[in-house]
């Protein structure tokens, strides 16, 4: 294990964040802090508690999650796509370094932003809305392992990206939308039954779901299935990393 | 001298069919400076990427010191160091971050003092704590430099290191390799500049459509392949070699102005006096005459011209 290379690698994308903390942790802290005071302190005081929860508190699980997905994905795309667009990659490949300490050295600079923003945004949110976290474990759990599995995400759209507007298209157009809809705002259960059987089609109900449980005790579909559904993307994830690098997919001619 | 690299029977084959490399076998000897040789997309470049684990071969094998570039991809890849064609940076960095950053990835350890010898020698010192964007060509083309020897390679692959740099900066960078070579570096360049294989070389290798058609001492291939001729300079136009003469490697040139006679320079007896007498007894006057040595590029441009 080449863990000088893993370092390497993992401080060059901290410090790459740390040259845009503007853009980086700024940016994303305050359009989630927008949410808040529009749809929790706002809008939030004339709408009923959901299941003994005040819906400004309600909603911060679910948007730290969506936070993390978009944030995970977009990083981690971002950091292996501009070595591909700048030719710099070249080094990476030619390293003595094996395709597992490479996605760990990447995914794990990614992972680990996406979960001090999420963290950032907890904190925050408690300044706005009384929060109490029932399973702080299994809050961590959930928050490091979406936070790995977007990460890996990101890190095979950027691979597979040949140019910046792809780069944008599965962040912007399938993780907004998807998360949006599943259950950042609202619990699954106030939608009419036909739309309740189509969401639990959205793969990341059963995130924002385990996530929320981990805070509130209460949820849209069992933590089992929540968790089991989580490490079941990474595994996904994981496999077309092994794949990619396997063939060299877009890496290696 | 012990070879470092052994390639052997190596090909590539691109799923569009295009076969860019056909069977290359090649040594390269333990701190020798090796030229690569070859028109473009000749396979220079793949060739090169194969050894450092950038492109998939199809079959065939390299070893570097011994460890397979596969299955000890490691062990080998940590001897080497590569400066690509393409002036590829991070622009955003620093110099001094981006060059310890590739001594990071070949898993050493930090050492400010050694970057500072590499920095010191290609002329970086200065720079060190400036963007790669705010640096000119010359300068990026020493970066990729000073990132390549980051790690303490064995080995240095140069691909096309002086193409787009002023006569100078040539200068100067021959000067490096110079250095390398007596640090007990092996290098091995591509260049398109005949004249640099030729003053930096030990040894020339020469490809051709994924072929290597020719691998030889460069002074032994300049003698090999090099002709010395001899032209002679008439006092009055001829319309034809005469009788005479005709057993001579002789051509007429310049409108009948002049004889040009091929010798071989190693030969014992070259016959230049033999000719002479001869061309006083035919009646021709000579009023000049001059010697010439094929250059390394006329060798290439003809090594070129047979092969196809």
């Amino acid at each position: 294990m080449n863990l000088t290379a893993v370092r390497a690698i993992y401080l060059f994308e901290m410090a790459r964040w740390g040259r845009t903390l503007l853009q980086s942790i700024v940016a994303p802290v305050l359009s989630t802090s927008l949410y808040f005071i529009v749809f929790g302190a706002a809008i939030g005081s004339r709408v009923p508690d959901i299941d003994g929860v005040s819906y400004g508190a309600f909603i911060v699980p679910g948007l730290m999650m969506m936070l993390l997905l978009t944030e995970s994905t977009s990083n981690a795309s971002f950091g292996i796509y501009f070595p591909r667009f700048t030719g710099t990659i070249y080094e990476i490949l030619s390293a003595p370094i094996s395709s597992f300490e490479i996605v760990l050295g990447y995914v794990g600079a990614a992972a680990t932003k996406s979960v001090i923003l999420g963290l950032i945004i907890l904190v925050t949110a408690s300044l706005f809305v009384p929060i109490r976290i029932a399973h702080p474990f299994w809050m961590v759990a959930f928050l490091v392992l979406t936070a790995l599995t977007f990460s890996l995400l990101g890190f095979i759209i950027g691979i597979w990206a040949d140019g910046f507007e792809k780069l944008q298209v599965i962040p912007m157009l399938i993780i907004m939308p998807l998360s949006f809809l599943g259950g950042t705002f609202y619990s699954i259960g106030m939608l009419p039954p036909f739309w309740q059987n189509v969401a639990l089609l959205n793969p990341i109900v059963y995130l924002i779901s385990g996530f929320r449980w981990s805070f509130f005790e209460i949820s849209d579909v069992s933590v089992g299935i929540s968790f089991a559904m989580t490490v079941g993307f990474l595994i996904l994830c994981l496999a077309i990393v092994w794949w990619i690098f396997r063939t060299g997919y877009r890496l290696k001619p | 001298m012990s070879a470092i690299i052994t390639v052997s029977g190596l090909t590539k084959s691109y799923a569009s069919g295009f076969q860019a490399l056909k069977g290359i076998d090649l040594e390269i000897r333990r701190g020798e400076i090796f030229a690569l040789l070859g028109p473009n997309g000749a396979g220079k470049t793949t060739l090169i990427n194969t050894i450092c684990g950038l492109v998939n071969p199809s079959s065939g094998a390299v070893t570097v010191d011994g460890h397979d570039i596969i299955r000890d991809y490691r062990a080998a890849r940590a001897l080497i160091g590569l400066v690509p064609q393409e002036l590829s940076t991070d622009m955003f960095e620093t110099v001094w971050a981006t060059v310890s950053f590739s001594r990071g990835i070949h898993g050493k350890s930090a050492n400010p003092a050694y970057v500072e010898t590499v920095l010191r020698q290609l002329s970086l010192w200065d720079k060190k704590d400036s963007k790669i964007l705010t640096l000119s060509g010359g300068m990026k083309r020493r970066v990729l430099i000073a990132k390549a020897l980051a790690h303490e390679p064995r080995i240095l692959f140069l691909d096309e290191p002086t193409a787009g740099v002023d006569v100078e900066l040539r200068r100067g960078m021959w000067q490096v390799v110079r250095q390398m070579r007596e640090a007990g570096v092996t290098v091995i360049l591509t260049t398109h500049y005949i004249e640099e294989a030729e003053e930096m070389a030990d040894r020339i290798g020469v490809i051709r459509s994924g072929e290597i058609i020719v691998v030889e001492e460069k002074a032994e291939l300049m003698r090999k392949l090099g002709k010395k001729e001899l032209k002679l300079r008439l006092g009055t136009p001829i319309a034809a070699v005469p009788g005479a003469l005709v057993s001579y490697p002789l051509a007429l040139v310049d409108d009948g102005h002049a004889l040009v006679f091929t010798y071989d320079a190693r030969a014992e007896r070259m016959g230049i006096t033999t000719l002479l007498n001869a061309m006083r007894d035919a009646g021709l006057v000579v009023t000049d005459l001059e010697t010439h040595q094929s250059s390394l590029e006329e060798i290439f441009v003809d090594l070129m011209r047979h092969a196809s």
